[in-house]
C-alpha cells in the first residue's frame, strides 16, 4: 500500500504539469529544499535556513505565527459571512437571525469568526509582551517593533469595527461608549467623532463606515504591514536569540 | 620589469590592497558574541512542518470552542434603551475602568496616547537596549528616585480614589523594594535583582492593565458599581 502510494506520488511528480508548477525536483537535497523556499512566492520571505535555537517552542511560543494564522482564518470566515450580510439597519440584525436559524452551520461560522477575533487580540498582546521580555525590540529589530505596534493598533481597530456589525444592543452600546471618548479630544473631538460615525450618533452611516473599514481598508492595511513585518524579521537577521538560550533546555 | 612596480595603485585602480580588518567592539559585547549563531536547520521541512502542526492544533481548538461557545446576540439595537452598564469590548474595559476615576480627556485620550508613544519609543532609548540591572551602579540614589516617583504616583492615584490601579502598583512596588534589600543571587528574588528599569515599568503596566481589564469585565455592574460575578443583580 505504502509503496503503491509512493509510486503514485513519484509518477505525479514526473508529470509535465507538476514540473511546470514546482520547477524543481523532489525536496530531498539541500539545494531543492532551498529552492522550495525562495522559489515560492508565499514562502520567499522566509530564510532558507533557520537557527536551531529559534525553532524551539520557548523562542516565541509560536505567538506571531498563531496571530497570523488567526488573521487568515478570520479573512476566510469573514468572506463567507459577507455572503450573508447587508451593512444596513435593521437588515444587518435580521442577517444575524438568519445566520442562527436559516443558514446551514451559520452559528458555527459566526462563532469561528468571533472566537478567532477575540483570540487574535489576546495573542497579539501576548506576542508583544513576549517579544518585549525577550528583548526582541533591541537593534537591529527596532523598526520591526514599531511595525508591530502598528499591527497591534490595526488588530484592535479591526476587532472594534467588527463589533458593531451584528447591530444588536451589545454592539450598538459598546461602540457608542467607545466613540463618546473621541469627543473628549480637545477642540477637534466632536468633528473627529462626526467623521468616524458619519453623523452625531451611531446610526446607519456609522454601520456602513465601520463595515467598509472592517472588510476592506483595515484588512488591506493589515496585510501590507504583516508583509513588512515578516520581511523585516528576515532582513534583520531572524528571531532574537539570547546567550541565555545556550543552557540546552527546550 | 622594474618600471612596472613603480606604478602605485590609486582610487581608480583595480589593484588588490592589503585587507585591513576593522572590528567594532561596543559595550558588553565582543566580535565573537555576534558570530555565535549556533547550528542551523533547513526551513523546508523543519520550520514548515512545525508551522503546519501549530495551524492544525489551532484549527482543532477553534472548532471545539466554536461548537460549544455561541456568539451572543441581544435585542435589535435601540438608541432609546441604554443598558446599565453599557460596556465596550473586553480589551477596552481597562480604559473604561480608568474613565470611572479620571476625567474623559485624561482616561480616554491622554493616557492611551502616552501608552502608544511609550511603546513606540522603547527601542530608541539606550537604557532599554542596554538592559542593565536597575540595582547596579548608584543603586541607593536610584532607589531614592524610584521610591519618590512611586510615592508621588500613589498620592495622585489616592486623590482620584483609583484603587484598582493602586493595588497592582503597590504589589509591583513591594517586589521592587524586596529586590533592592534582598541579598539573594539565586532563586526568584535573585532573578528579580537582575531586571532592568524597562522590565519593571512593563511589568507594572501589564499588572495594572490586567487588573483594570479583569475588574472592568467581571466586577462592574449597574452604574459601574462593584458586583461579584457570581452574584445576581438586575442588569
Amino acid at each position: 500500500m505504502a509503496t503503491s502510494f509512493q509510486t503514485a506520488v513519484e509518477n505525479l511528480r514526473a508529470t509535465r504539469v507538476w514540473k511546470s508548477i514546482f520547477r524543481r525536483g523532489p525536496a530531498i537535497t539541500n539545494r531543492t529544499r532551498s529552492v522550495a523556499v525562495f522559489g515560492n512566492l508565499f514562502l520567499h520571505w522566509l530564510p532558507v535556513k533557520v537557527r536551531e535555537k529559534s525553532l524551539r517552542v520557548r523562542a516565541a511560543y509560536y505567538l506571531g505565527s498563531l496571530s497570523f494564522l488567526l488573521f487568515l482564518i478570520l479573512v476566510i470566515t469573514g468572506f463567507l459571512l459577507m455572503f450573508y450580510y447587508h451593512p444596513a439597519a435593521p437588515n444587518a440584525y435580521r442577517d444575524m437571525k438568519d445566520l442562527r436559524f436559516v443558514v446551514s452551520n451559520g452559528v458555527f461560522l459566526r462563532n469561528m469568526h468571533r472566537i478567532g477575533a477575540h483570540l487574535m487580540v489576546l495573542l497579539v498582546f501576548c506576542h508583544m509582551f513576549h517579544v518585549f521580555y525577550r528583548g526582541g525590540y533591541k537593534p537591529p529589530h527596532e523598526f520591526n517593533w514599531v511595525i508591530g505596534v502598528v499591527l497591534l493598533l490595526l488588530t484592535l481597530f479591526l476587532s472594534y469595527t467588527g463589533y458593531l456589525l451584528p447591530w444588536d444592543q451589545l454592539a450598538f452600546w459598546a461602540v457608542t461608549v467607545g466613540t463618546n471618548i473621541i469627543s473628549a479630544m480637545p477642540i477637534i473631538g466632536s468633528k473627529v467623532r462626526f467623521v468616524a460615525l458619519g453623523g452625531n450618533i451611531v446610526g446607519e452611516n456609522a454601520l456602513l463606515r465601520f463595515y467598509v473599514l472592517h472588510v476592506v481598508i483595515l484588512p488591506l492595511l493589515a496585510f501590507l504591514f504583516i508583509g513588512v513585518h515578516f520581511w523585516r524579521v528576515q532582513k534583520d537577521g531572524g528571531l532574537t536569540v539570547r546567550s541565555k538560550d545556550d543552557d540546552g533546555k527546550n | 620589469m622594474m618600471e612596472k612596480t613603480k606604478i602605485e595603485p590609486g582610487f581608480s585602480s583595480d589593484a588588490k590592497k592589503e585587507p585591513r580588518r576593522i572590528v567594532f567592539i561596543t559595550r558588553n559585547t565582543s566580535a565573537k558574541v555576534k558570530d555565535e549563531r549556533g547550528p542551523e536547520l533547513m526551513t523546508y521541512p523543519h520550520l514548515l512542518v512545525r508551522e503546519a502542526i501549530v495551524f492544525e492544533v489551532l484549527i482543532i481548538a477553534m472548532v471545539v470552542l466554536a461548537l460549544f461557545w455561541d456568539a451572543p446576540l441581544e435585542q435589535l439595537a435601540n438608541p432609546l434603551l441604554t443598558p446599565n452598564p453599557a460596556k465596550a469590548p473586553w480589551y477596552f474595559l481597562g480604559l473604561q475602568e480608568l474613565l470611572h476615576f479620571f476625567p474623559p480627556f485624561v482616561a480616554g485620550i491622554l493616557i492611551p496616547t502616552l501608552i502608544l508613544i511609550a511603546l513606540i519609543v522603547i527601542p530608541y532609548f539606550h537604557v532599554n537596549v542596554e538592559g542593565k540591572p536597575l540595582w547596579g551602579e548608584k543603586a541607593s540614589k536610584r532607589f531614592a528616585i524610584v521610591v519618590g516617583v512611586t510615592l508621588g504616583l500613589l498620592i495622585v492615584l489616592a486623590i482620584f480614589d483609583a484603587w484598582t490601579i493602586i493595588v497592582p502598583t503597590v504589589l509591583v512596588a513591594a517586589l521592587l523594594v524586596a529586590s533592592y534589600y534582598s541579598k539573594a543571587s539565586t532563586g526568584w528574588l535573585g532573578n528579580l535583582r537582575t531586571k532592568p528599569l524597562s522590565w519593571w515599568v512593563m511589568t507594572w503596566f501589564i499588572a495594572t492593565a490586567l487588573c483594570l481589564t479583569v475588574v472592568g469585565t467581571f466586577f462592574r455592574g449597574p452604574g459601574w458599581s462593584w458586583v461579584w460575578p457570581w452574584g445576581t443583580h438586575a442588569g
